[in-house]
């Protein structure tokens, strides 16, 4: 029973308990806001890009960042908290031979605080079965074709970690400062569909 | 908690479609991978879903895409809970 986590059904039954359980009075929903409020607040892409521009300026924290993540994220004021429960991150890192790209194929497990709210085709049926068996024709419909001797790492986000991936930093970019490199970084390059 | 396996060692996946909630795809049932790394030990889904608390070791393992789904030239790496493995 592991391809039952379709989206609209989950999200009812969702509504359904949190009624219940505030009928029970169980939880408070003010608080329950008050906490999806403040996590959605500081959830963004740009966490994402800051720890990439962080990652390409300086050798020990891309170290730092590689060997663990949740360690390493604090340098930069960030966290994997923040959530109902904190989840441990694992940074994979793209190089000239290796491509990495992520997926949860159960349903949509997402670093939400580093890069923001997940965009629907990262949801969807769709991407989720066809990323595992056949990435590099998924890249080739985001427009990115991969040298075809590139090895292709896709990472399944199926239990309690969760990814982000540290693009290559592109070429002709070593006069750029760190928030100018930071700014060159997108949402899909943290996902690997794209290349940056 | 003691690990049953070790990175570099190659385990096969369980080939139980369970009636209750797992976290075992099924894309990746019955099929043999190397485990790369550990994953830090978590309540097992499987259980957790039933109301039962049993923390338990997750591995990290490695599929060949060919191993999968007959083709492809990548890898697939997937975190698997100590129950969803044997000894390959």
């Amino acid at each position: 029973m592991s391809d039952d986590h379709d989206d609209s059904p989950i999200a009812a039954q969702v509504r359904d308990l949190e009624a219940l359980l505030e009928a029970k009075g169980l939880i408070d929903p003010r608080e329950l806001d008050q906490v999806l409020e403040a996590f959605a607040a500081k959830a963004s892409p740009a966490n994402g890009f800051r720890v990439v521009a962080r990652a390409w300026v300086d050798e020990g924290f891309r170290e730092r960042l590689l060997a663990g993540a949740n360690d390493a994220l604090p340098e930069l004021g960030l966290s994997m908290g923040g959530g109902l429960q904190p989840q441990v991150l694992h940074v994979v890192e793209n190089t000239e031979d290796v491509h990495n790209v992520i997926v949860c194929t159960l349903c949509s497990c997402y670093p939400l605080s580093l890069l923001g709210p997940s965009p629907t085709w990262y949801k969807s049926t769709a991407y989720r079965s066809a990323v595992v068996s056949r990435p590099r024709e998924v890249l080739e419909q985001f427009g990115f074709d991969l040298p075809q001797d590139t090895q292709i790492r896709v990472w399944d986000a199926n239990a309690e970690s969760r990814y982000m991936v540290l693009p290559r930093r592109p070429d002709g970019t070593d006069e750029l400062t760190e928030a100018e490199l930071a700014a060159l970084v997108t949402r899909n390059g943290l996902i690997g569909t794209a290349a940056v | 908690m003691s690990e049953r396996y070790r990175t570099g060692d190659r385990v096969r996946t369980s080939t139980v479609d369970p009636d209750h909630h797992t976290r075992l795809p099924h894309y990746a049932r019955g099929h043999v991978g190397t485990v790369v790394g550990h994953d830090g030990v978590h309540p097992l889904a499987d259980l957790s879903a039933q109301g039962i608390q049993q923390r338990q070791q997750v591995y990290l393992v490695r599929f060949c895409a060919r191993e999968l789904f007959g083709h492809g030239d990548h890898s697939v790496t997937l975190s698997l809970w100590e129950d969803y493995l044997s000894h390959e």
